[in-house]
């Protein structure tokens, strides 16, 4: 990964510039261009070091939220995981080593749209959804510290 | 801070994703139907209240060589739980920290801790210091692997943005 990339990752996590020109004021930081901070940008975005520039939001400021377990046979894993990626309420989607093994987060306008996700993907799939919404909150998100090697 | 439906429209943009061109947030006012300087005046007051943790680039761990990534959970006395999950919350590298609702006999555990790490060895060496924490030595727990991401991407609004 080029410096500039890397330098990005390590400071600019939190903290991105509200201002007018942001990747400007981030370039002069840096001391390199603007056109070269986007170019950085597009290069791991591309490359999927980054998922997104933008806002980690607060769970629950969204709507009503869940993370979601299921046990699904080996055999029925991709089928399943079609349909569940398929709302477009759910936006995590992982497969666990667990009898549990699929997890995903559902995000929905209120409670009521939830419930109605996870009623429709117990219905079509004929397996149980374990609903564990979350109570509180303990760690304060400052993005992740990259150890470089 | 009093969310107004552009408030939402402006949050659900930039959870998505500030586009790369030189002026941001001029082209999410654009997007939701307000200028520039609300935009930026609306994202500030959301940073300020906590509804917006933090702005900025979201890290892809396993594509940054953090392929191990455990989500240990925990099943802790009610009446703890919460020192427990501060403490853990604390350390350094607990990406993230929530304490969930029980459903036994499905699922006995109410606190759970996100680790990402290079490999399963180290992540399993975190693991092991965390259960030396006060309150969490003879506590059940149980590590869950991820061996597959189906997808990630920003929370989104359930409800299409339009202007207020």
């Amino acid at each position: 990964m080029e410096d500039l990339g890397r330098h990005l990752l390590d400071h600019y996590q939190r903290g991105f510039p509200l201002s007018p020109r942001p990747y400007a004021e981030v370039a002069q930081h840096l001391g390199v261009t603007e056109e070269d901070v986007i170019g950085a940008l597009e290069t791991l975005s591309r490359e999927g070091a980054i998922a997104r520039l933008g806002a980690v939001v607060r769970p629950g400021a969204m709507g009503a939220g869940t993370l979601a377990a299921m046990a699904v046979p080996d055999e029925r894993i991709d089928e399943v995981t079609a349909l569940v990626n398929g709302y477009h309420e759910v936006n995590h989607n992982y497969e666990r080593e667990h009898r549990l093994n699929l997890w995903f987060v559902v995000i929905a306008a209120d409670r009521a749209r939830l419930d109605a996700v996870l009623a429709d993907i117990k219905q079509c799939t004929g397996l149980d959804v374990i609903d564990l919404p979350m109570e509180k909150e303990y760690h304060l998100d400052l993005g992740f510290a990259l150890k470089w090697t | 801070m009093d969310m107004t439906e552009t408030h939402q429209c402006v949050l659900a943009a930039v959870a998505d994703g500030l586009p790369f061109s030189p002026s941001p947030y001029a082209d999410i006012g654009r997007q939701v139907g307000v200028d520039e300087e609300t935009v930026i005046a609306m994202l500030s007051d959301m940073l300020e209240s906590g509804t917006i943790k933090r702005l900025g680039l979201v890290a892809r761990h396993r594509e940054l060589g953090y392929r191990a990534n455990a989500m240990v959970v925990w099943d802790v006395a009610d009446e703890l739980v919460d020192a427990v999950g501060q403490r853990m919350g604390a350390v350094d590298f607990v990406t993230l920290c929530y304490r969930r609702t029980r459903r036994p006999p499905d699922w006995p555990y109410n606190l759970f801790s996100m680790i990402h790490g290079r490999d399963r060895a180290t992540v399993l060496a975190q693991v092991d210091e965390l259960t030396r924490l006060p309150g969490l030595t003879d506590v059940p727990r149980s590590v869950l692997f991820s061996s597959r991401r189906f997808k990630q991407r920003g929370a989104r609004y359930a409800r299409p943005p339009v202007p207020a």
